[in-house]
């Protein structure tokens, strides 16, 4: 684990290569067609590379949600999807569901174990 | 239409207080706590949401860190995960700018940095709305809608890293499940293009099978192998289908 400083210092400079994107907006603005074939490409992995990391965190996490188990979190993931289309397209209700689920199955496994 | 700035300024303030808020708000209780799993004293914690104010990308960096990943593949990571911003300020800061008193560009890229996915999305709907034509009120109802949003972010990701030291086990796991659900939910649920889709599944193809090899690289890896086949699939089928 990188140390308070190393942390901080990575922090403001990922706020900055993040703002790069927000400046490049902004002088480029009315100048530039946001449907073209590079913008769609840099959304394609932009898109992709988030969708890996919620991949990563639901599979195979670190730190807390290590101790819980994966059918559980995959389990949370289908409640909440489902829970989300069926109340048509209410993220509260899906969250809402989808935490109930999770934590009940886990309170579940400590009962059995 | 409204033509006082300190009106629209409240305007803002006050439809960000509600949803937005809320949304925003769940995201950022479950940062916090992941945050706090992840060793953030608090003060990182409020410097990430502030100085990145994107939680992707700030959730890119403290897994990249957590998995030993040199700085320069964590900031390409991190850089690539916002490239979202560069269309969304594109075609917001038009809308801003008014034609003949013109405000310095420097203000421009200021208020650029307020620029996120919750703001971007309500502020191009209602700038469509007849009580904010003026470029002048837009502009001060951005300010007051993202302040809001930004408060309320800080606030719960202050107190989700306060809550997970004080929560029996259970409940801290569900605060930690809070943000991924919640971009799973988005993410799958808001997917309808044929290369949205196509990116979310090659994405998380790439990603967990670069995991055990390489942890390191698996996000960049998901980002350019898995966005650029997407890409490719997307244009292929465009030309033959």
């Amino acid at each position: 684990m990188p140390g308070t400083a190393e942390i901080g210092v990575a922090i403001l400079a990922c706020g900055f290569v993040t703002w790069l994107w927000r400046g490049l907006g902004v002088l480029l603005s009315g100048r530039l067609d946001p449907k073209s074939a590079m913008f769609e490409w840099v959304s394609c992995v932009a898109y992709a590379l988030v969708a890996g990391l919620i991949a990563r965190i639901i599979v195979a996490p670190s730190g807390l949600l290590a101790q819980t188990a994966l059918a559980d979190r995959l389990l949370a993931c289908l409640v909440a999807l489902l829970a989300y289309h069926l109340a048509r397209r209410n993220m509260f209700a899906g969250m809402v569901c989808g935490i109930a689920v999770f934590v009940g199955a886990g309170y579940v496994r400590g009962l059995i174990a | 239409m409204i033509a006082d700035p300190r009106r629209a300024l409240v305007l803002g303030a006050r439809e960000a207080l509600g949803v937005p808020a809320a949304v925003l708000g769940a995201g950022f209780l479950g940062y916090g706590s992941l945050a706090a799993d992840a060793g953030y004293p608090v003060y990182l914690t409020l410097l990430a949401t502030f100085a990145i104010w994107a939680l992707p990308g700030q959730l890119v960096l403290m897994e990249m860190q957590a998995a030993g990943a040199a700085l320069a593949a964590t900031l390409l990571a991190v850089w690539l995960s916002a490239a979202r911003f560069f269309p969304m300020t594109l075609t917001l800061m038009p809308l801003l700018r008014r034609g003949g008193r013109a405000r310095s560009w420097w203000r421009f890229l200021l208020v650029a940095q307020l620029v996120s996915m919750t703001t971007w999305a309500v502020a191009i709907r209602r700038f469509e709305d007849s009580d904010l034509q003026d470029p002048g009120s837009r502009w001060q109802y951005f300010i007051g809608f993202s302040a809001v949003c930004i408060g309320s972010a800080a606030v719960c990701a202050v107190i989700g890293q306060l809550l997970i030291g004080a929560l029996p086990p259970l409940a801290k796991y569900g605060l930690a499940l809070l943000t991924p659900l919640y971009f799973f939910v988005t993410l799958v649920g808001e997917a309808r293009s044929k290369s949205a889709i196509a990116a979310l599944i090659c994405g998380a193809a790439v990603a967990l099978a670069l995991h055990e090899a390489a942890p390191g690289w698996s996000l960049l890896g998901a980002g350019l192998i898995g966005g650029s086949a997407a890409f490719l699939l997307q244009r292929s089928h465009a030309r033959h289908g």
